[in-house]
């Protein structure tokens, strides 16, 4: 492996907010040499959670989602509207789509997640909401008596399909799962949400897929794999997403399941050694957490991306500060508490932890009614590991601290 | 001295700020979110760091 050049910048791929905190959290850990931030999309960072409610339901903006500058910030250059293509990581370069090869210093990951699509012939109508633009070309057609066909029902189409009836469309889910969010949630707590986004007047139609989109230019109707046809104007693919790890093909990272790191963000390679002057952070990370156990997992809840981005900004300053403080940077245990929020008309669901870990659907009701306000609690070998508000919140804040603790 | 500024239309009162800063924020009985608009300088990394935490952005630090 050859030496970098110690004058080249810390260059960042990924525009988003893990980038955006990962360029802040350098400045604030005392940084002072050059930072280029190199991302896809044109727009500078902005929040995404609004895209699928409030902004969705309202006025589709940059400005309305926009992340504060900073004015540490200032001197950090921005290159948006191009995409890295390739990197080499013994040459310390980075290859982009407009043919550029740049040096760099030090590489942060922050490419993030793309949404899934259905694999069918491409026809008008159809849509993904990740992106500014996303949220921008569908809220055009999210007219009045529009017929609306959600495919997938996690919380972000459980979110549109609200939106969307909000804004008078008539909406369908359809969906593989036996109840909507039900892995995120489990049975128990699905069942009720089923019961109620049914009450607000959408139809939940589940145990299905999409075996084809009928339209010759724009979507018409799609036909289910029990036989049945929905019709259709506006088709919403909301069926999970993929990483955005392509361009390191070739680098000897491990890449099952986005880019494997260590707890203090550092990239792993294949043979699990650690790269000082490579992180990885926000939903593309699979980072272990010791709040729960050794074993890393990526963690796809808004939180994240800041919460890896500050870690990684503060152990790589330490780094290229070389003033002897890194190994202790490292060595100081990093345990993000996942959280994550979803509204779907009167339902406001709150989580901490991981509600996923919960064995056996151990998931008990800790105060409250599931029928009106309550904290639901999910236990891995009896003790607690996620704790989920439906319309309570600072009831939550003693089970957050539990699951602090370990949970016992 | 730090100036604070909440955008109460914009607060669902998620109630993410009151882990960062909770000289500043707190939840109440209701609920609602309550805060104090001034916090000593010494409180500066607290605060930044409850404006990045907030999921609606509604926290602003009035420089």
């Amino acid at each position: 492996m050859s030496e970098a050049n110690p004058a080249a910048p810390v260059v960042i791929v990924g525009a988003a907010m893990g980038g955006l905190r990962a360029a802040e959290s350098l400045r604030r850990s005392g940084y002072s040499g050059a930072i280029r931030v190199v991302g896809e999309e044109l727009h500078p960072p902005y929040n995404r959670p609004p895209l699928s409610k409030e902004v969705l339901a309202t006025d589709v903006t940059h400005e309305a989602v926009a992340f504060p500058s900073r004015a540490e910030m200032g001197d950090v250059e921005w290159m948006l509207g191009v995409r890295a293509s390739a990197v080499d990581l013994d040459a310390h370069t980075l290859t982009t789509d407009d043919g550029t090869v740049q040096d760099w210093r030090a590489l942060v990951i922050a490419t993030g997640l793309r949404a899934r699509r259905l694999d069918f012939a491409p026809v008008s109508g159809r849509h993904v909401v990740r992106s500014l633009d996303d949220a921008m070309g569908l809220r055009a057609e999210l007219t009045e008596g529009a017929r609306v066909v959600v495919v997938g029902s996690g919380f972000l189409g459980c979110e549109l399909s609200a939106t969307a009836r909000k804004l008078g469309c008539s909406v369908t889910i359809v969906t593989p799962s036996a109840e909507p969010m039900v892995r995120p949630l489990g049975e128990m707590v699905a069942k009720e949400m089923r019961r109620r986004l049914t009450e607000e007047g959408v139809e939940v139609i589940s145990g299905v897929t999409v075996v084809a989109i009928n339209g010759e230019t724009a979507v018409e109707s799609v036909e289910l794999s029990d036989g049945r046809v929905v019709e259709a104007d506006v088709l919403i693919e909301s069926v999970g997403s993929e990483c955005n790890s392509e361009w390191l093909k070739g680098t000897n990272l491990d890449l099952r399941d986005g880019v494997l790191a260590d707890n203090a963000m550092r990239a792993l390679t294949t043979s699990g050694v650690a790269r000082d002057d490579v992180y990885v952070v926000g939903d593309i990370a699979r980072f272990p957490n010791p709040m729960f156990d050794d074993k890393p997992r990526r963690i796809e809840h808004w939180n994240i991306p800041t919460d890896t981005g500050k870690r990684a900004g503060a152990v790589l300053a330490a780094w290229l500060a070389g003033d002897g403080s890194f190994d202790e940077v490292v060595a100081k245990p990093f345990t993000p508490m996942p959280s994550f929020w979803s509204n779907q008309f009167e339902i406001k669901l709150q989580a901490y932890g991981l509600l996923g870990l919960a064995s056996n659907d151990d998931i008990r009701i800790l105060e409250g009614d599931l029928g009106d306000q309550a904290a639901v609690g999910y236990y891995r070998d009896d003790r607690l590991v996620g704790v989920l508000g439906v319309g309570m919140k600072a009831a939550l804040l003693p089970y957050r601290k539990q699951i602090a603790e370990g949970g016992a | 001295m730090i100036k604070i500024e909440v955008d109460m239309n914009q607060c669902q009162h998620y109630g993410q700020c009151v882990f960062e800063a909770p000289d500043n924020f707190k939840l109440n009985d209701d609920d609602k979110l309550e805060y104090v608009a001034e916090a000593p300088d010494s409180e500066r990394d607290n605060i930044e760091a409850a404006v990045d935490v907030c999921p609606m952005q509604a926290i602003r630090i009035v420089e």
